[in-house]
């Protein structure tokens, strides 16, 4: 083959690696990195103008600091790191060569050109509209270019993946059908392709409307299809984050899924019915009947969701049959007790399944209730929410992984391995915080968005019950915890990417990255079916019952409230 | 494992594991139970959004608006002359949202019906009724238009909760409830 010689095979993992690919997955992770520490920056920013005791910016640059930490985040950091994810899971996992290495750093180019754009619009204080930018609030036309230009650089990364996993079909690289983690990644990037394409559809014409060329736009339409870009973005979050929880219990543990086929019927379901959650953001609007509401908020009837709750309990039912076949059998709980909580790859991913399955799972059903949505909508509950899935879920399963694609892909040593110890449990708790108390401060009704909840200066007066300026007290301070987190993790990155010690024959043999029990000889075993689960049986059911307990008690709240119809 | 080709090539023949099976049915099944609270509630929960809506150009909506203000005005409140609006019970009651005042007072009876009509007269808004927490999106050009009964009696606001420019913050409304006499 022709470009056999631009390959090195993993000393480690034993896959070849495409120079392109690998190249293309560092720069898309540094970047991505990068927009991490910006918009992490804003976000305590944010938290701590929240907080009313410290109320740290003034009105216009907390909204600026708002629209700027959304974007950075929710879609620069996460998307680029999402690109590298696709790479790797395509042209590395299936040991085969990047498709078109000349459009992927195309795409990459664009990316990081409509990010820019989008920061300079937003930090030129013209364009303080929120991440959702709902017209007719107007922001400059190059803020809705640079994310038109980004989302077109994401969608060129997305071909390349497609065309990766062709090539690597036709010159044979793998035997049968492709890896699980390889399937999520493509569920990842199907998803991501609808969501661009909605993105373009909604975009675009703002972006005419912004300059003057259309003169109006229908704000419940331009709500419907902007949401089928917001809300399906955060679905190739989910697509993504469970391919690497998967790829990080395989990696450390040697786990495999308990049967290949109920977890990718599960990915299918996210493909089929993610995108209906649009409905999500419209349950209190004028205009939209109640049963194009139910069936599309239930995702049909919560056909998405049970994709979720199949991963919820695979996941952890892989690691636990891991561990029993390395002989960790007794009791229910031996083999979680034993496991390496030592390992930063392996604890952030157990705190990203926890999270995002008990916070963001069950409080994004309640939230995307009909009814329910009532008592919430547009209070901090909604923020609460989704810090749950992204921060605590996504970002969290990101941070994991990258302890295995410093050593695997940089082939650096990671410095300050005391600090990577913690670094997850520390970030973990304050996005916990985060998520919690915004959540808490929601059910007390407080406002998101929303620079003064004392309403000092406004005409009339109202104060929010004291719980509430106590939870975002508590908000701020797990801010500050997470943006330590959050600190110790790009130090600990960039520490090792750029004066880390190379990972020569001698630290792969003491310090092995890929788990004793995983690799080759793991899948020589049996079906995973010969042993009983009792410890992932046990958490499943913590969980059910947490979920429906939930569930109830939100309804009765809402039956609490003043009767409408 | 999960970063390899399956073993086994034909792993859609493979078995399922028995927890697997238990734990899909009872989520699918939950997911019918949660569908399905959806649509009881419409039938039997008293706290169901309204399908009643209209477009409505910003300006018919302040004319119906401000004729309901010239007729049942009651008195006026604080230096900016807020009007204090007494519509009858049962009746039709329309609330403004507009950069960045929720216009005007209404003052409603407890235990009485109202129709409330709903509208911005420029960008999105969010109508948060605090602190009974009801929460509604207020778009311009629809009019939307919702039966609601006070249950309790005092001093409510009307927080914004969608963000509208700079004066966001300030944008507080409040609707008087007030028992029957």
């Amino acid at each position: 083959m022709a470009n056999a010689a631009a390959f090195r095979v993993c000393p480690e993992t034993g896959l070849k690696v495409c120079h392109h690919a690998e190249i293309l997955i560092k720069a898309n992770a540094v970047v991505a990195v990068v927009f991490l520490a910006i918009g992490g920056l804003f976000g305590l920013l944010v938290a701590l103008t929240r907080w009313p005791a410290v109320h740290i910016l003034p009105a216009d640059l907390f909204y600026l600091a708002l629209t700027a930490h959304g974007a950075d985040v929710l879609l620069f950091w996460i998307i680029f790191f999402e690109i590298a994810v696709l790479y790797f899971a395509s042209a590395v996992l299936l040991n085969s060569r990047l498709a078109a290495p000349k459009w992927a750093w195309f795409a990459f180019a664009l990316m990081l050109v409509g990010a820019l754009m989008a920061n300079v619009a937003v930090l030129q204080g013209e364009s303080s509209v929120m991440f959702t930018s709902y017209v007719p609030m107007k922001a400059a036309p190059h803020f809705y270019l640079g994310l038109i230009v980004f989302a077109v650089g994401a969608l060129i990364a997305c071909f390349v993946f497609f065309g990766t996993l062709v090539i690597a079909r036709q010159e044979r690289t793998y035997e049968g059908s492709i890896p699980l983690v390889t399937f999520g990644a493509v569920t990842a990037a199907v998803i991501a392709v609808y969501t661009i394409a909605s993105g373009a559809i909604i975009l675009i014409p703002t972006f005419l409307w912004s300059v003057g060329i259309i003169p109006h736009l229908d704000s419940i339409m331009y709500k419907v299809v902007w949401w089928g870009m917001g809300h399906s973005s955060q679905q190739i979050n989910v697509s993504a984050h469970v391919a690497v929880w998967y790829a990080i219990a395989a990696m450390v543990l040697g786990a495999k899924p308990l049967s290949e086929k109920v977890s990718r019927t599960a990915f299918l379901l996210y493909i089929a019915f993610l995108q209906l959650a649009s409905a999500h953001h419209l349950l209190v609007d004028p205009g939209i009947s109640s049963s194009w509401k139910v069936f599309n908020t239930s995702y049909a009837i919560y056909l998405a969701v049970l994709g979720s709750m199949i991963h919820g309990m695979s996941v952890p039912g892989a690691i636990e049959a891991a561990q029993r076949r390395r002989g960790l059998t007794q009791g229910a709980f031996d083999w979680l007790r034993r496991a390496p909580w030592g390992n930063p790859a392996f604890s952030g991913m157990v705190l990203s399944v926890i999270m995002f399955g008990f916070l963001g799972g069950i409080s994004g059903v309640v939230l995307g209730t009909e009814q329910l949505n009532l008592i919430m909508h547009n209070t901090l509950y909604v923020p609460g929410h989704f810090h749950a899935t992204v921060v605590a879920g996504t970002t969290l399963a990101f941070m994991a992984i990258t302890y295995l694609v410093v050593p695997l892909i940089f082939r650096k040593e990671i410095m300050f391995p005391g600090m990577a110890r913690w670094q997850p449990y520390l970030f973990g708790l304050g996005a916990m915080g985060i998520s919690f108390f915004m959540m808490g401060a929601g059910t007390l009704g407080v406002s998101r968005r929303h620079w003064d909840m004392t309403f000092a200066d406004a005409v009339l007066k109202f104060e929010y019950p004291p719980a509430a300026f106590l939870m975002m007290g508590l908000n701020g301070i797990s801010a500050l915890l997470a943006t330590l987190g959050g600190i110790m993790f790009i130090v600990i990155v960039v520490g090792s990417v750029f004066f880390g010690k190379p990972r020569d024959e001698a630290a792969i043999k003491r310090n092995p990255v890929i788990g004793p029990s995983g690799g080759a000889a793991v899948s020589q075993y049996g079906g995973e079916a010969t042993f009983n689960l009792p410890g992932t049986t046990i958490l499943v059911a913590v969980f059910f019952v947490s979920f429906v307990l939930y569930y109830f008690i939100n309804w009765k709240y809402l039956s609490e409230v003043w009767p409408l119809r | 494992m999960a970063i390899t080709p399956p073993e086994n090539r034909l792993w859609w023949n493979e078995p399922l594991h028995r927890m697997e099976i238990v734990w899909i049915t009872i989520a699918f099944l939950w997911g019918v139970v949660m569908f399905l609270t959806m649509v009881y509630w419409h039938i039997a929960g008293q706290q169901n959004l309204s399908n009643e809506a209209y477009r409505v150009k910003p300006d018919a909506f302040a004319a119906k608006a401000e004729a309901m203000v010239a007729r049942y005005k009651v008195r006026e409140e604080g230096d900016s002359k807020i009007p204090v609006v007494r519509p009858p019970a049962g009746g039709d009651a329309y609330l403004i949202a507009r950069l960045w005042e929720w216009w005007p007072i209404l003052e409603l009876e407890k235990g009485q019906s109202y129709r409330l009509h709903l509208s911005s007269m420029d960008w999105l808004h969010g109508f948060s009724l605090q602190p009974t927490n009801i929460n509604i999106q207020v778009h311009p050009n629809y009019e939307m238009v919702l039966t609601v009964t006070p249950t309790q009696s005092g001093e409510f606001a009307v927080v914004c909760n969608e963000f509208c420019g700079i004066g966001h913050h300030n944008m507080l409304g409040r609707i008087y409830v007030v028992d029957r006499k």
